[in-house]
């Protein structure tokens, strides 16, 4: 199908970005990539009175890194991510994450900004900038706000940004000392959306004992979760911790639902499967970073 | 102060031949190739992302022509299937080693997904160090994005391997 008509503006700067939110009332939605906007209004599931296209605003289109993490600008696409160097040796999680986003040509155009402000469930980076403790900021009529990940999103769909807004930024914090990640989905096809997906973190003390375990999951519950799994197998040296504990563990505390692509029961097994297999790979790069030291 | 409006002229480069089009807004630029500019050879699918039969250069990146309004293109260069051969100078055509692969290895039956394919191999083809190994896992990546009903991947995953071996051999 065609999506519904509507107005169409392009403006040059974030301020007049903001000015024709404010104009065009609650009708109007912000485009970036469009590539979860696009199918929406193809498919009549959304259709908006007016779409205001930030691709011309300067500014928005750069990866900064520091010692302290990665700020992600709006108009960063996920193969910009994908290929930065620099923000992966920061947070590894960006590159791992963004590898599983849907297939190069969707990558070639969608940002990982808009990924986080469309708040789909199944994406990606939503759970990722969950599992970092990220946030993003928020340009508004009366100034930037920075939204913490917990405060951010509401519901399938829906985060508690509302009025004229245009999420100009999502920040990564680093990945913390003598810490590993990875990151796993199942999919029907690769680039699909993720029947399951897991990100992980795991922290050793100087010792290699497991100091901290923590996960969130892709396409299992309704906003982005982060899960504290230390309990399983805290204190361990990080050679003999029980990682199939870890992903009992997780099992108990999803509530996953059925849809037409996997039953909940299924989705759970999922989490124990992926959580076991991340958390063995995670728990390596700790230890060799910890051997680093 | 920001237009807002229903309808456009934009002015775009297609297939190295500077175009013009007066389109509503919300046009996509698959319909605004096959509608307004008279390029066929662009196919729509799913019309919603997932097949990859839509598939077009947008500035050399390949990219979903039904996810992209035909505005957002103002100004941009975008290739087609037509695109990827060239004129031979005696009235002929040369195509592309990607096209040629697909016809020697048999990769298309019902050639729908084709177009999408074609551009998608050719840009991935064109970005890499065609000397270098062509892995299985490369190739699924290039080609995965795309559905094909009809010959399985296998020939198709062949032709793309053919190519990259005939445009290393001409390099």
């Amino acid at each position: 199908m065609k999506p519904a008509p509507f107005r169409y503006a392009d403006p040059d700067t974030l301020e007049e970005a903001l000015a024709v939110l404010s104009d065009e009332g609650a009708g109007a939605k912000v485009l970036a990539g469009g590539q979860s906007l696009l199918p929406l209004l193809s498919m009549r599931l959304a259709a908006p009175s007016t779409l205001v296209d930030i691709n011309r605003v300067p500014g928005l289109d750069s990866v900064e890194v520091t010692g302290d993490g990665v700020t992600v600008g709006a108009l960063v696409r996920h193969n910009a991510l994908l290929g930065d160097d620099a923000a992966a040796r920061v947070q590894p999680l960006l590159a791992r994450a963004t590898a599983n986003v849907a297939h190069p040509a969707i990558r070639n155009r969608g940002t990982t900004v808009g990924s986080i402000a469309h708040a789909d469930p199944s994406g990606e980076m939503t759970s990722v900038l969950a599992l970092t403790d990220g946030s993003v900021t928020v340009a508004t009529p009366a100034g930037p706000q920075t939204v913490e990940w917990r405060d951010l999103f509401v519901g399938p769909l829906e985060t508690s940004i509302s009025g004229p807004a245009v999420v100009t930024s999502a920040f990564f914090p680093a990945l913390p000392a003598r810490s590993g990640t990875a990151f796993a989905e199942v999919a029907r096809r690769k680039g699909d959306y993720a029947v399951c997906g897991a990100g992980v973190v795991v922290t050793l003390d100087a010792d290699r004992r497991v100091e901290r375990v923590r996960a969130s999951y892709v396409s299992v519950g309704i906003t982005p979760e982060v899960l504290d799994l230390t309990e399983a197998v805290a204190g361990k040296p990080v050679d003999s911790a029980d990682w199939a504990a870890a992903g009992a563990l997780a099992r108990t505390m999803v509530d996953p639902d059925t849809d037409i692509h996997a039953s909940a029961d299924y989705r759970r097994l999922l989490v124990g499967v992926l959580t076991e297999r991340t958390l063995r790979d995670a728990a390596a790069e700790a230890t060799a970073r910890v051997t680093c030291e | 102060m920001t237009s807002v409006d229903t309808d456009r002229t934009i002015t775009l480069t297609v297939n190295g031949v500077p175009r013009e089009a007066t389109v509503p807004v919300r046009r996509l630029l698959s319909d605004a190739l096959r509608h307004d500019l008279g390029l066929t050879g662009t196919h729509v699918g799913c019309e919603h992302g997932v097949c990859g039969a839509c598939t077009v250069l947008v500035d050399g990146d390949p990219v979903r022509s039904c996810l992209l309004l035909a505005v957002q293109v103002d100004g941009h260069e975008v290739t087609t299937v037509e695109g990827l051969a060239h004129a031979d100078h005696q009235g002929g055509q040369i195509l592309h080693p990607v096209q040629e692969a697909f016809r020697e290895c048999h990769a298309l039956q019902c050639g729908f997904c084709t177009p999408g394919f074609l551009t998608t191999i050719a840009a991935g083809l064109d970005k890499r160090d065609n000397a270098a190994e062509l892995t299985e896992e490369e190739v699924d990546d290039m080609v995965g994005g795309n559905l094909c009903r009809c010959t399985g991947y296998a020939n198709i995953k062949k032709a793309v391997h053919h190519a990259n071996a005939t445009m290393r051999d001409r390099a």
